[in-house]
């Protein structure tokens, strides 16, 4: 659930690749380290009372060394995540429930089915609403409305009634994600069937088009940069869904299992190898979209 | 937008600040360019089909409670069920067309929504749905009503999270914005992480935030805190940077600080901005601290009673709980719609 509110597509100024790539490099390496040393601060107390009860004296390098190297730390030190997470890539076949890949397969088939539903239904509902005056009027303020209400709040419910009902695990959770990401696709989509301008709508009239030429010639293409702005904004949320999704069945795969498993048991870094995923599946979901839309672009030839 | 569209809708869209109002406001200005009504039969009209919809509603719902479990065997029913549906498309396209004066406008999607309310309570009432699998509306009043000793602690304790969380999550974000503006170097460093923050899934941290902050609201104040952060110091970058080269070059010639630039021209400028960014995270806030309470939370909390009234099949508590935060989540916002509304009057959007 990231932005709701649709920016438009524009394209910013670019800069120069070496001043795009250096703060950011700088940024990130300031995060890092002020990693490492909250997971000394954070690690002390429990690692300076086994210390202690170890009986020998230590210096602070004892301190510092054992608290980056902790089997349960609070906040286990970047190292030891990115370890985690590249053994339980390495070490583990792919389909065994110790590889991180296996729930990410999981996660992702549910938010792909669930982004695929919402972009459905989002695309004919806004269909509609452009088209019916009706639900212009009477259904759009309800979409609207929705927006502000949490809907995540709904998850359980909506895994327990459709488990009832027989149906599998992965449907109830791309019902979640359904329900999420087609809210930005109708916004995004009824200002996209909008957008051609009253000359261009004249003119269609003019070659006497009816009205699904005019939305196939001149509505949907005008729609399309707007449809890739809200579905990079759906399918973040797509993914968030279907992560909520496995939290109240207690399911045994996928991400959100994975980080519930995680605090059950205290496993400190798994929760954070499993975070590292989510978050790389999410960047990669949204950088794929990203990609679809400048391919579409230069099919459209809107691009030089 | 286009030539012909009102300038209201064209600086909205330009200004970009704010989707929710282009998408109310961007209603198609030709839609009702051919109708011409003679308003007084028109509403006559209207009012009769409204009655005539509101008879048979109540008469089916009488139908449904007093025949109970029965009621899907009677033909009669479904005629009637029919001649509502018609009933209701009919008064829904006279109602769609009346958009002035401005209070009108909430009757078309009024009725609908009675209209769904109204089709959920005779499906499920009528057709005898399982209680476990959906219940009717009226018991989800009645369990809003009879277990509103339980709810209402439960609100107060997640509604301290959410605003605990918000404020501090908003605040962070302004004042890095702030920083960042001041800091070009970690502008340009920060926001394309920001960016990159907008998919990722961050609630996922809940469960390590529940482990550092312990099982109580702090925890939830916290995650709502961290999602809170990135739309904030994102929209109030971009608000910051909105302002006209012509107005800062109007500050400069009155020899205007950088400061007095910023609390004169920028940050007004940059309120509608900043205000997007808190209705995005006035949903933003309640959502994640209802799915940190998922993790753990002392024995209330509506994301606690959502799950806890799953297990037990008790599935009114839970609907209740889920109109409680849906409430609590519309009325939250339209407070800050009202406060923007309020201070940024001069925005295109809201002018006359």
């Amino acid at each position: 659930m990231t932005e709701v509110a649709l920016p438009a597509p524009t394209r910013q100024p670019v800069a120069p690749a070496s001043g795009r790539w250096l703060p950011v490099l700088v940024v990130v390496i300031c995060i890092l380290l002020l990693w490492y040393a909250g997971a000394v601060g954070l690690n002390a107390p429990q690692v300076t009372e086994r210390l202690n009860n170890l009986g020998s004296p230590w210096g602070w390098q004892d301190l510092v060394s054992a608290a980056w190297a902790m089997e349960r730390p609070v906040l286990p030190a970047p190292h030891q995540v990115a370890l985690d997470f590249y053994s339980s890539l390495v070490d583990n076949d792919i389909d065994s429930p110790r590889n991180l890949l296996f729930h990410a397969g999981v996660t992702l088939s549910a938010t792909l089915l669930g982004f695929g539903l919402g972009l459905l239904l989002g695309v004919l509902l806004a269909v509609g609403v452009v088209h019916s005056r009706v639900l212009d009027r009477g259904l759009l303020p309800w979409i609207i409305a929705s927006q502000t209400i949490p809907i995540l709040a709904i998850a359980p419910m909506a895994v327990v009634v459709l488990g009832s009902l027989g149906y599998p695990p992965l449907v109830s959770k791309a019902v979640i994600s359904m329900y999420l990401c087609f809210f930005p696709i109708v916004i995004g989509m009824v200002k996209g069937l909008r957008s051609p301008e009253v000359l261009q709508m004249d003119l269609m009239r003019t070659y006497s088009a009816s009205r699904p030429q005019l939305l196939w010639l001149l509505r949907l293409p005008a729609a399309v940069p707007f449809l890739f702005a809200s579905a990079k904004v759906a399918i973040a949320t797509s993914l968030v869904g279907a992560i909520v999704g496995e939290l109240p069945t207690g399911a045994q795969a996928g991400l959100g299992a994975r980080l519930l498993q995680g605090s059950y048991f205290g496993q400190t870094v798994q929760i954070w190898s499993a975070l590292v995923m989510a978050s790389l599946l999410g960047v990669a979901l949204v950088g794929l979209v990203s990609l679809a839309e400048r391919a579409t672009a230069r099919l459209m030839g809107t691009q030089p | 937008m286009t030539a012909a569209a009102s300038p209201k809708e064209s600086a909205t869209v330009s200004a970009n600040a704010n989707a929710t109002a282009n998408a109310t406001a961007n209603a198609n200005p030709t839609a009702n360019a051919g109708v011409s009504v003679r308003p007084t039969r028109f509403k006559l009209g209207a009012v009769a089909l409204f009655a005539a919809v509101m008879a048979l509603s109540a008469w089916i719902l009488l139908q449904v409670h007093g025949s109970g479990p029965r009621a899907q065997d009677m033909p009669i029913l479904w005629l009637a069920l029919a001649g509502w549906a018609v009933l209701v498309a009919l008064t829904l396209n006279r109602l769609a067309l009346l958009q002035q004066p401005k209070p009108l406008r909430l009757l078309a999607p009024g009725l609908l929504g009675s209209a769904l309310l109204f089709i959920w309570e005779v499906g499920v009432v009528g057709w005898d749905v399982p209680r476990v699998l959906l219940p009717a509306p009226h018991a989800v009043a009645q369990a809003l009503v009879t277990r509103w000793d339980v709810l209402w602690p439960d609100f107060k304790q997640t509604a301290i999270a959410v605003l605990a969380g918000y404020a501090i999550g908003c605040g962070a974000g302004l004042a890095a914005a702030l920083l960042c503006d001041r800091v070009d170097f970690l502008k340009r460093g920060l926001l394309p992480l920001a960016g990159l923050a907008g998919a990722v899934p961050i609630v996922g941290i809940a469960p390590i935030m529940v482990m550092w902050f312990g099982f109580d609201w702090h925890s939830k104040a916290a995650v709502a805190a961290v999602v809170t952060f990135f739309p904030m110091l994102v929209n109030t970058l971009a608000g910051l940077a909105a302002t006209d080269a012509m107005h800062r070059d109007l500050m400069r010639t009155y020899a205007a600080s950088h400061n007095a630039t910023l609390a004169k021209l920028r940050l007004p400028g940059a309120l509608p901005f900043i205000f997007n960014a808190l209705k995005i995270n006035s949903t933003l806030a309640l959502i994640s601290a209802i799915v940190a309470e998922f993790f753990g939370s002392p024995i209330y909390g509506l994301g606690f009673r959502i799950s806890a009234e799953v297990a037990r099949m008790n599935v009114d508590v839970v609907w209740a709980a889920i109109a409680m935060s849906a409430l609590a989540g519309s009325l939250f916002y339209g407070l800050i719609a009202l406060m923007e509304r309020g201070l940024t009057f001069w925005h295109p959007s809201y002018r006359q």
